[in-house]
């Protein structure tokens, strides 16, 4: 157990130590961003491309009005002692999750359309597919995932442990310092910045930025866990620390660049050729490993069983399933490269291990989905319920495609394909996307204290659209990759190729419209859920509030009590 | 073994998932900077000139990665759309490699070549007037913007500095190779093939004005004609002494 630091048995008398200390806070954080304004303002007007000076003018005037904040709003440490819980940077997470998630489902929409009818590129420059696709991808991985996972981990880690959230300033740092990596990014994949890496194109100063900001992010986690009054540290935290930690690692290492000037945007890879690509991979798969996987069942580790009421299946499930899928998950990254000139042995080893990491992602399923057991009427009853087993059961089919694809003799037809594409949104949008909706409609009502949300008619909705615009979505992308692989493989009776490409691209054209209508669908359900939380957080009278359950929030934390630990 | 410790302590949770993360990628990635017969042994690469640099970062700017691969996998149909299966050497001076994971449009790992600069022209200015059915984005604009390649010379430092052998040489006269390998018979351009052999030196976008000037096309143009025709082939031997 964390040393309890006695915080709250000081009955209400605030020391001088602690005045101090809330003085040095303030002015670090006031440094800070008077640093960072001023580094901004050097690339504003030093900077050698517009890009960065695009990029600085943005991070001086995020930080000046960072500056105005901190001055206006000096630590009062007895107010926040009395808040409690620290919520207010998980409201803005969770506001900005719902937001960014619109954008992403919208821009990969627009994307879609495009490879339908691609006028609709307009010859423009900046909303070209080849630009806008990393900005759906990392609109929808990193600020509406990443979003989710920030708001979720800071409210469970709290919840969990027994303790505000370890610092003052840093927390608000942390989600405002990610907002600001999300838009500087995105600005610069649509001027054409880009380190040309998939899921990995933010330039090498936007990857600074982002090391700040996630090392921060973890100090403020572990610090929570650290002043725990809760003398275990419960499985969902285990889940998210993995993904804090790992994220860390793989932006590290894949990210190691040289800059051709350190007022320039551009740079180049540390890593060459075959050594790139394995480390590409080795992050790419793992980002989700960890960021789409790990983190994402700290969130079923604690929502499902809140939601169900209901204890979690199976304990030692947890801890074989934890550190099994944390060991394998590293190991997968080479099935992107199945017969490539990475060499062979690192091919065999990655799909091997991808296959036995089946293993570990079935049981996580099972102790998910067996939560349920004793109250599978919920399923019927509780839309919310609904997406978070729904999710489950998606995340168990793409656990079984993403091993069945990284087979070699498999992969020799589905690489390059839509099969591919198909696969990562049945994990995306099945997976990832549903447990957050899921969360997302859990947390609004607690955070903003409402006796429900606004309706439950509309989660309704939004559970359909999204679901019948997944399933339009992959089968879609099954028949697209599928028939795209068998056309660049047929042989002609004279033992020619049969097909040109062209005529493989032409053969995708109805596909890509009915996975652009899924789309459409999916951003439907993403519209209906932004309207519902927006009246819940308006405070507007719930139309039905006879038909949710009354699922209690945690406990708020209580000064003054300390419970001993029963051991 | 009491899982316990793990449970209470955060900081021993912490080093334990960082042990058990790390095992995984280094088994598979340090291997590959030690053994040497990671990369063949081949004739002919070299790293790219200036202008075929240049047209690689336009190639990146506009995400042409996102559809288009550039390895040619082992496998018997491949080889014979596109032409031999991609080496692992092709891509040693690619920082980062462009393997690609989508060919929404063919693999690229060997076109140079295969269409004519004319072809090429047309083709980025609107892909559907050469291609019909194409679903590839229209680059009118890259014809029509000169080439900055004021920091080409730093550019290709920060690669030396990564590992591209480019020579002091190389690095004193880029910024007038990029001129010289749009002026065929010059003098320059004899210099460009002789630092750069095999280089293709032309007016790649078909403007062959005297003063016309490098465009981001002449640009992207150079960099597509010289994929995949560096290693020569008939010198390879995939069987033995090529791996070292």
């Amino acid at each position: 157990m964390g040393p309890s630091f006695g915080f709250y048995n000081q009955g209400g008398v605030v020391s001088d130590t602690a005045i101090e200390r809330s003085a040095l806070g303030d002015s670090l954080a006031i440094g800070c961003a008077v640093l960072c304004a001023a580094l901004g303002l050097l690339y504003t007007f030093a900077g050698t491309d517009l890009p960065i000076n695009i990029n600085g003018a943005m991070l001086a005037i995020a930080s000046a009005l960072a500056l105005v904040y901190l001055i206006t709003h000096p630590t009062n440490r007895a107010a926040d002692r009395a808040e409690g819980y620290m919520d207010g940077p998980i409201r803005v997470a969770t506001i900005a999750c719902v937001l960014w998630g619109v954008v992403g489902f919208l821009v990969g929409d627009i994307a879609a359309w495009q490879l339908a009818f691609p006028a609709l590129n307009f010859d423009l420059p900046w909303i070209s597919f080849g630009r806008l696709r990393p900005v759906h991808t990392s609109a929808v991985v990193f600020a509406f995932g990443g979003n989710a996972l920030i708001a979720t981990s800071l409210y469970v880690v709290q919840r969990t442990s027994r303790a505000r959230l370890a610092g003052k300033w840093a927390p608000w740092f942390v989600v405002w310092g990610y907002q600001l990596f999300i838009v500087l990014a995105a600005s610069g994949y649509v001027m054409g910045v880009t380190q040309g890496k998939e899921y990995a194109e933010p330039e090498w100063y936007v990857d600074l930025w982002l090391t700040i900001v996630w090392v921060t992010y973890l100090l403020v986690f572990l610090g929570t866990l650290y002043k725990r009054e809760e003398p275990h540290i419960y499985v969902a935290n285990w889940f998210y620390l993995a993904f804090i930690v790992t994220i860390a690692m793989l932006h590290l290492v894949n990210n190691l660049a040289m800059p051709v000037s350190l007022l320039g945007s551009q740079s180049y890879s540390l890593f060459a050729g075959v050594q790139s690509a394995m480390t590409q991979w080795w992050y790419g798969h793992n980002a989700v490993g960890f960021f789409l996987t790990a983190g994402f069942l700290g969130i079923m580790y604690y929502f499902i069983p809140k939601r169900v009421e209901r204890p979690v299946y199976s304990y030692r499930l947890s801890i074989v399933h934890f550190w099994s899928l944390i060991f394998l998950y590293i190991w997968a990254g080479p099935h992107h490269l199945h017969y490539t000139a990475l060499p062979d042995w690192a091919q065999t080893l990655g799909m091997t291990m991808s296959i036995i990491l089946w293993m570990p992602s079935w049981g996580g399923m099972i102790n998910g989905l067996m939560t349920l057991s004793g109250a599978w009427d919920r399923l019927r009853t509780d839309a919310v319920v609904r997406l978070l087993v729904v999710s489950v059961a998606f995340y168990g089919m793409s656990t079984f495609e993403g091993p069945l694809m990284s087979i070699k003799a498999v992969n020799s037809l589905s690489h390059y394909t839509d099969w591919t594409v198909g696969h990562v949104h049945s994990g995306a949008l099945g997976w990832v996307g549903m447990v957050s909706f899921g969360a997302i409609y859990c947390l609004v009502p607690w955070l903003w204290k409402r006796k429900g949300l606004y309706s439950m008619r509309m989660v309704e909705w939004h559970f359909w659209l999204a679901t019948i615009g997944l399933v339009l979505y992959i089968t879609s992308m099954w028949v697209a990759g599928i028939t795209q692989g068998l056309m660049w493989r047929a042989y002609d009776n004279l033992g020619f190729l049969k097909y040109s490409f062209i005529e493989t691209v032409e053969a995708m054209h109805w596909p890509y419209i009915i996975r652009a209508t899924g789309g459409l669908l999916f951003l439907l359900g993403g519209i209906v859920m932004a309207i519902n939380v927006w009246r819940t957080i308006r405070g507007d009278e719930p139309v039905d509030i006879k038909d949710q359950p009354a699922v209690a929030a945690a406990p708020e934390l209580r000064p003054g009590v300390i419970a001993v630990p029963a051991e | 073994m009491n899982h316990a410790i793990f449970e209470k302590n955060s900081l021993i949770l912490l080093i334990g998932i960082l042990i058990v993360v790390s095992i995984g990628g280094i088994v598979e990635i340090a291997p590959l900077f030690l053994l040497q017969s990671t990369i063949e042994k081949v004739q002919g690469m070299r790293p790219y000139s200036p202008l075929e640099l240049a047209g690689r970062d336009i190639y990146l700017r506009e995400g042409c990665y996102n559809c288009h691969s550039q390895m040619i996998r082992s496998l018997r149909d491949e080889v014979e759309r596109y032409g031999h299966y991609s080496l692992a050497a092709e891509s040693m001076y690619d920082h980062p490699f462009q393997w690609g994971s989508k060919r929404t449009g063919p693999d690229l790992a060997r076109v140079g070549g295969k269409y004519s600069d004319s072809w090429h022209v047309d083709h980025m200015n609107n892909p559907r007037a050469v291609v019909p059915a194409s679903i590839m984005p229209g680059y009118p604009y890259l014809g029509q913007r000169p080439l900055d390649y004021a920091n080409v010379a730093d550019r290709m430092s920060a690669l030396r500095l990564v590992g591209v052998p480019y020579s002091d040489e190389m690095i004193a006269n880029a910024k007038a190779d990029v001129e010289a390998q749009i002026a065929p018979d010059s003098k320059g351009a004899k210099d460009v093939l002789a630092r750069y052999p095999k280089a293709q030196v032309r007016k790649f976008d078909g403007d062959t004005r005297p003063d016309a000037v490098p465009t981001e096309l002449d640009a992207v143009i150079a960099y597509l004609q010289m994929l995949g025709t560096l290693v020569d082939f008939s010198k390879y031997d995939a069987s033995g002494p090529n791996l070292r």
